[in-house]
C-alpha cells in the first residue's frame, strides 16, 4: 500500500486519476478505522491535507463561506462567525465522534463516505450548500444533496475529490438547528437526524426554508413538503405540526438494529418539529 | 465452625481509603495486560469463525493455508485427539474448537500460526471449510419447541418432562407450602410474562494470551483471566497433559465480570505452539470477545403473585426459561433460587430451564441469572403496589425475609441484611425527593448466594520486617490492597509494609476462579489465618528468646509482649526485630493457611432511580440513582463503592439499551460497541451508594462479597421507574426508545 501526501490538486487528481483502489484521506477517522478492520483494502491512501487551503475557513466576498476538506469539524466550531451565521451546520458536525475525534474528522469525509445516517449532512442539505469537486476535467461545483447517490456510494468521478464545501452568504434573519435521536447521549450513530433552515422576512415570517432528513433513506431527504408547511408562517404550532407531519410522511426508512419504521417516522416529525422551531428562534435572534 | 468466626473489634487499617498498589502501574502504562505478553520467536494466531448460526462442517481444506510462507501451523478439531472426562470440559473443547457442527456464527473452525498478523489472516482466507447449512434457533421459547432445530442429541436429562424439544437440556423445581392454597386466601393476583435479552459483560480488555509449549512436554500459559488454576486444570485436561506440567500465570486484568471465568484462545493458543514448537500468541478483536465470548442469557419468565389487600403476600410462583447459548449452563436454576430470595414466603414454587440455542455458549455475568428473575418478580411487585395503593418499599418490608426466614430456595437465613437496605432507602431523602413531569421513580430489590470455595494464602515475613503476601486469585476488584489490609490488620503493622502479589499455578495450591464474590471473603479468611499462623511462629520466636513458654507471649500492634505481669519482665519485641534475628531463632518465618471456604453470607441489596422519559421519543434520562447494599465489612470503602456503582451501570445498561441482536439469518448484527450500547459517561447521574454493614458471622472481620449483588436490582429497578414515568408498564428489556414509544402509543 502507498502513501501519498500531494502538495497541489491537481497532483491529488493525478494520483487518484491514474489508481482506482486509491482512497482519499482527509481526517482518517473513518479511513483508517476500516481500515484496521478489514472491511477495505485501498492500494494507495492519498492524505489530501497538505494541499494549499483545504485546512482554512474563509469568508468570501459575497459573504458566504468556503470550509476546506481537510478543516477538522473541532476547528468549526472554534470558528465564531461561522457559528453566528450556521449554528445547525456547526452543531451537526460537532456531534461526529468524539472529542479526540472531532480534532481529526472533517465534513467532506462524512459526506463522501455516503453514510445515510452522516451527522454534518443534513444541515449542509438545508442550508443550500454547494461543494467544489476537482477531478481530471478541472472543477464543478455541485450541490451537497446530489453528492451520495446510494449507502456508500458517490457522484464522484474517477480522480475526482471534493476540494471544500461552499455556504451561501447567511444574511439577516436566518438560523437553522440540527437534531439527531441516538439512544445514547454521545458516541452514538443517528436513528434519525433532521436539519432545518430558515430565513425571515423583517416581520418575522418565513421568507424560505429548508428541512433535511438523515438516516431514514438511503441518502438524505430535503423535503420539500415540510418546508413549504413552513414557508409564510411564523412557525406557529399548526404550522410545526404540518411540517412533522410532512417528514414523517417524506420518510422512508427501514427496520434494522437500530430502530424501527414506524420510530423512526414518527421521530422524523418530532425532530422536525423541535429543529424548526430552534432554527426560528435563532433566526429571529431572540 | 463457620457461623462463630466474627468477632467484634476495633480496626485500624481495614475500613480506611489507602492508596492502591495498581494504581500507578495502570494509569502509566506500566501493567501488563494479557496482550503485552511477548516471547522470542513469537508467532501470531487467530481464528477462522463460522459465518453460519448451524451448520454441519463437511470437510476442511488447510493444504492451501499450511502452504503459504510463514505459516508455522493450522489446527483444526482434528488435532485435538485428548477426549476429556467430563462433559462440562468437552463443552469447553466443543466451543473452543468445533467438531461435527458449527453451533452459532463465530465459532471457531480452525486456527492459524504464522510469522506476521498479516500472513495469518490472509492464511484463515486460503482455508477452506465445506458447510452445510443447517436450520437455527436462537429465540429461547422458539427453542423449547418441538419442532425447533436440534443442537445436540441425547443431552437432555431425566428431569425434563415430555413434549419438549432435545434443546431443553434440564429442568429444576424449588419451593414449599401450597401454591394453590396461598392464591386461595389473596386478594389480589397478577400474573405477567416478561423477556430480557442476551448482553455482554463489556470488559474493556479482550481475550489475550501467550502459550509456550516445549518439546519436553512442559508448558507456559500467559493470560487474562478470573482464575489461572482454572484454566491450568482445563487447558491440561483438553492437551492430555499432567496439570502440574503446565504453568499458567495471569496478567493484569481489564474487567471479567464473570466472562473470564472460562477459556476460549487459550488451549487453541497451546495446540498451535504444539504443532508449530514456537510461543504463540492470540488477541481477540472486539467484533470476535462479542460473537465467540460468554454473552448472558437471555430469558422468557412467567410471574405469578397473590397478595392481601395490605400487601402481604399470600402464594408465588415462578418459570424461569433461560437460553443458555449452544451447551448446557445452569442459569435457569439460579434464576428459580433468586427470584423470590428477598422474601418470606409461606407459599413458592419456582420451575428453572436451561436451554441451548445456537448463539456462543453464556457465560457468567456477575449473579449469574439472577437479574433478570428480579427483573420479572419485582416488576410484578411494583404493580401490585400500585394497584393497592400501598408503598413499593413498605410494601417489601412486609414481606422482606429475615434472619430465620426459610428463603425460597431452601435453606434457613442466618443474620441478612435486607431489612436494613430497605429501612436505609426509606430514610434516604432520595425516596422522599419531588418529581417533576414524566418522571417516574423506582424501587426493587435483589439478592445472591455469594461463595467461599478452595484458596490458599502464603506470607512471608522478610527478613528486614516487611511482609509478602502471594494469593491466588487475579486481582479483579481490589484485592491486592484488601489482603494487605486485612495482613496489616492483623499483624498489626502499616499497610505499606505488606505487599501482595497474584502468584502462579506453581507457586500456590488450588485456588477458585474469582467468582461468587469469594475473594475478599475467601482469600481474606485465609489471608487473616495466614497472619495468625505467622503471628504463633513469631510469638514462640520471642519466647524462645526470653526463655518463657510460647503461651506466655501475646501479639498486640505489630509486637510480641509477655502476657501479664507473671510471664515475666521483657520489652515488646516488633515484628521487625522478631523478622531481623529469625535467622538465629529457627530459620525463617512465614505463615499459610489453606481452606474450602464456607460462611460466604448471601448479600442483598435495595436501589432506587429517578427516571423521565421523553413521551415523544421514548428515549429515557436517568436523573438519579442511589444503591443501598449490605458489605459485612467494607474493608476498602472506595472499592466497595465502585463494586456498587459499577453493579449499577451495567445493569442500567442492560435496562435500557444493551442486547445481542440476531438477524434472520441467525448471525449477529451488532458485534461491536456502536451498535452494541453500553451507557457512556453522559448518560449516567452520578450513582450514590449506601454500604450498610451488618456482619457476616462466617468471616473474622464480618466480610461478605459485594460484587455481585449490586447487578441484581437495577433491571428492576429502571423498569419500574420508566414504567410509572411513562404510565404504561414495561415488560421487555431492553427498554430501548422504539419499544417505549410503542408502549406508550398502544396506551393511547
Amino acid at each position: 500500500m502507498k502513501f501519498e501526501t500531494p502538495q497541489t490538486v491537481e497532483q491529488a487528481v493525478a494520483l487518484l486519476a491514474a489508481d482506482s483502489g486509491a482512497r482519499v484521506l482527509a481526517g482518517g477517522t473513518d479511513l483508517l478505522v476500516r481500515l484496521r478492520a478489514g472491511h477495505i483494502a485501498p492500494s494507495a491512501i492519498v492524505d489530501i491535507k497538505h494541499i494549499d487551503g483545504m485546512g482554512e475557513i474563509t469568508q468570501q466576498a459575497d459573504g458566504g463561506w468556503r470550509i476546506g476538506a481537510g478543516v477538522p469539524c473541532a476547528a468549526m466550531g472554534e470558528h465564531a462567525g461561522l457559528v453566528a451565521d450556521y449554528p445547525g451546520v456547526v452543531e451537526g458536525a460537532e456531534l461526529i465522534g468524539s472529542t479526540q475525534v472531532q480534532g481529526r474528522c472533517t465534513m467532506v469525509g462524512n459526506l463522501c463516505n455516503a453514510g445515510p445516517a452522516g451527522d454534518s449532512v443534513p444541515a449542509l442539505v438545508a442550508a443550500g450548500a454547494m461543494v467544489r469537486v476537482a477531478g481530471p476535467n478541472g472543477t464543478r461545483d455541485v450541490p451537497v444533496l446530489h453528492i451520495p447517490t446510494a449507502p456508500g456510494k458517490t457522484s464522484l468521478a474517477k480522480g475526482e475529490f471534493v476540494t471544500s464545501v461552499y455556504l451561501p452568504p447567511r444574511g439577516a434573519r436566518g438560523g437553522d438547528a440540527y437534531l439527531r435521536f441516538i439512544p445514547r447521549t454521545e458516541m452514538d450513530i443517528a436513528v434519525v437526524g433532521c436539519a432545518v433552515n430558515v430565513i425571515l422576512e423583517e416581520d418575522g415570517t418565513v421568507a424560505c426554508a429548508g428541512v433535511a432528513l438523515g438516516a431514514v433513506a438511503p441518502t438524505v431527504l430535503l423535503v420539500a413538503e415540510a418546508a413549504e408547511a413552513l414557508i409564510g408562517t411564523k412557525c406557529d404550532d399548526a404550522a410545526l405540526a404540518a411540517c412533522a407531519a410532512a417528514a414523517t410522511a417524506a420518510a422512508t426508512p427501514i427496520d434494522d438494529k437500530r430502530g424501527t419504521v414506524a420510530f423512526r417516522k414518527d421521530v422524523s416529525g418530532v425532530l422536525a418539529r423541535r429543529a424548526a422551531k430552534l432554527a426560528y428562534v435563532r433566526a429571529k435572534g431572540d | 465452625m463457620a457461623k462463630d468466626e466474627f468477632q467484634s473489634r476495633q480496626f485500624k487499617v481495614v475500613g480506611t481509603r489507602v492508596p492502591r498498589p495498581d494504581g500507578l502501574d495502570k494509569v502509566t502504562g506500566r501493567a501488563r495486560y494479557g496482550a503485552d505478553m511477548t516471547a522470542p520467536g513469537m508467532l501470531f494466531g487467530f481464528c477462522l469463525r463460522s459465518p453460519h448460526a448451524h451448520a454441519r462442517i463437511r470437510a476442511i481444506d488447510t493444504s492451501a493455508a499450511e502452504a503459504m510462507k510463514g505459516v508455522k501451523a493450522v489446527v483444526t478439531r482434528a488435532d485435538f485427539t485428548v477426549t476429556p472426562q467430563d462433559q462440562g470440559t468437552r463443552d469447553i473443547l466443543d466451543n473452543v474448537m468445533a467438531g461435527a457442527k458449527a453451533l452459532y456464527d463465530g465459532h471457531t473452525v480452525a486456527a492459524v500460526a504464522a510469522t506476521s498478523r498479516s500472513v495469518a489472516l490472509a492464511a484463515l482466507k486460503a482455508i477452506k471449510v465445506d458447510y452445510e447449512v443447517l436450520p437455527h434457533v436462537t429465540d429461547v421459547d422458539e427453542a423449547m419447541k418441538p419442532e425447533a432445530p436440534v443442537l445436540h442429541e441425547g443431552r437432555q436429562q431425566e428431569s425434563v418432562p415430555e413434549g419438549y424439544s432435545q434443546n431443553v437440556l434440564a429442568r429444576s423445581q424449588y419451593g414449599h407450602g401450597d401454591v394453590e392454597a396461598g392464591f386461595a386466601k389473596a386478594d389480589l393476583i397478577v400474573e405477567r410474562s416478561f423477556k430480557t435479552a442476551a448482553t455482554h459483560q463489556g470488559y474493556i480488555e479482550p481475550h489475550a494470551c501467550l502459550a509456550s509449549m516445549g518439546n519436553d512436554g512442559q508448558g507456559d500459559l500467559w493470560c487474562c483471566t478470573q482464575g489461572h488454576y482454572m484454566v491450568r486444570n482445563t487447558c491440561s485436561a483438553i492437551m492430555g497433559m499432567e496439570a502440574g506440567r503446565l504453568k499458567v500465570t495471569a496478567s493484569e486484568i481489564g474487567g471479567g465480570f464473570g466472562g473470564k471465568t472460562t477459556v476460549f484462545l487459550e488451549p487453541v493458543a497451546l495446540m498451535l505452539s504444539k504443532k508449530s514448537g514456537k510461543p504463540v500468541k492470540m488477541t481477540m478483536a472486539r467484533e470476535e470477545v462479542l460473537r465467540a465470548s460468554g454473552p448472558t442469557a437471555s430469558t422468557s419468565i412467567d410471574i405469578k403473585i397473590g397478595m392481601t389487600k395490605d400487601g402481604k403476600i399470600t402464594a408465588a410462583q415462578g418459570d424461569f426459561r433461560y437460553q443458555n447459548g449452544c451447551f448446557y449452563a445452569m442459569n435457569g436454576a439460579l434464576g428459580a433460587m433468586c427470584g423470590f430470595a428477598p422474601y418470606h414466603l409461606e407459599n413458592v414454587e419456582t420451575v428453572g430451564w436451561e436451554v441451548v440455542t445456537n448463539r456462543p455458549k453464556a457465560a457468567a455475568y456477575r449473579a449469574p441469572g439472577a437479574p433478570m428473575a428480579a427483573f420479572a418478580v419485582e416488576s410484578v411487585i411494583d404493580e401490585m403496589a400500585k394497584e393497592l395503593g400501598l408503598d413499593p418499599i413498605e410494601l417489601r418490608l412486609k414481606n422482606a425475609a429475615d434472619e430465620g426466614t426459610k428463603s425460597a430456595y431452601g435453606p434457613t437465613y442466618p443474620a441478612i441484611g435486607l431489612k436494613a437496605t430497605l429501612e436505609a432507602a426509606k430514610a434516604h431523602p432520595h425516596w422522599s425527593a419531588p418529581l417533576g413531569p414524566n418522571q417516574g421513580r423506582g424501587v426493587a430489590c435483589g439478592f445472591w448466594f455469594n461463595f467461599g470455595g478452595d484458596t490458599c494464602v502464603s506470607l512471608m515475613i522478610n527478613p528486614d520486617g516487611t511482609v509478602s503476601l502471594s494469593e491466588g486469585n487475579p486481582d479483579i476488584g481490589g484485592s491486592r490492597a484488601s489482603m494487605s489490609m486485612m495482613a496489616a490488620e492483623e499483624l498489626g503493622i502499616p499497610y505499606e509494609q505488606v505487599r501482595t502479589v497474584i502468584a502462579d499455578t506453581a507457586t500456590l495450591g488450588q485456588n477458585e476462579v474469582t467468582d461468587g464474590s469469594r475473594v475478599t471473603f475467601a482469600v481474606g479468611l485465609a489471608t487473616i489465618k495466614a497472619a495468625r499462623h505467622a503471628i504463633e511462629i513469631m510469638k514462640a520466636r520471642a519466647a524462645q528468646l526470653w526463655g518463657i513458654a510460647p503461651e506466655a507471649v501475646e501479639w498486640v500492634d505489630g509486637a510480641a509482649q509477655p502476657a501479664g505481669p507473671n510471664a515475666g519482665k521483657f520489652p515488646p519485641m516488633t515484628l521487625k526485630e522478631i523478622a531481623e534475628t529469625a535467622s538465629n531463632t529457627g530459620g525463617p518465618i512465614a505463615g499459610h493457611f489453606e481452606v474450602n471456604a464456607e460462611g460466604a453470607g448471601v448479600s442483598f441489596g435495595t436501589h432506587i432511580a429517578d427516571t423521565e422519559v421523553d413521551p415523544e421519543t421514548g428515549a429515557v434520562k436517568v436523573l438519579r440513582y442511589t444503591v443501598f447494599q449490605d458489605a459485612g465489612k467494607a474493608v476498602h470503602p472506595d472499592y466497595v463503592e465502585g463494586q456498587l456503582q459499577g453493579g449499577a451501570v451495567q445493569g442500567i445498561g442492560w435496562a435500557l439499551n444493551e442486547e445481542y441482536i440476531y438477524g434472520e439469518d441467525g448471525t449477529l448484527q451488532n458485534a461491536g460497541y456502536l451498535d452494541y450500547r453500553i451507557p457512556v459517561a453522559s448518560d449516567l447521574p452520578m450513582i450514590d451508594p449506601v454500604i450498610l454493614e451488618i456482619p457476616n458471622p462466617g468471616h473474622p472481620y464480618g466480610v461478605r462479597g459485594v460484587g455481585e449483588t449490586g447487578i441484581v436490582p437495577p433491571l428492576a429497578t429502571l423498569a419500574n421507574a420508566v414504567s410509572r414515568a411513562a404510565g404504561v408498564r414495561l415488560t421487555s428489556l431492553p427498554m430501548s426508545p422504539p419499544k417505549v414509544l410503542a408502549a406508550i402509543k398502544a396506551k393511547g
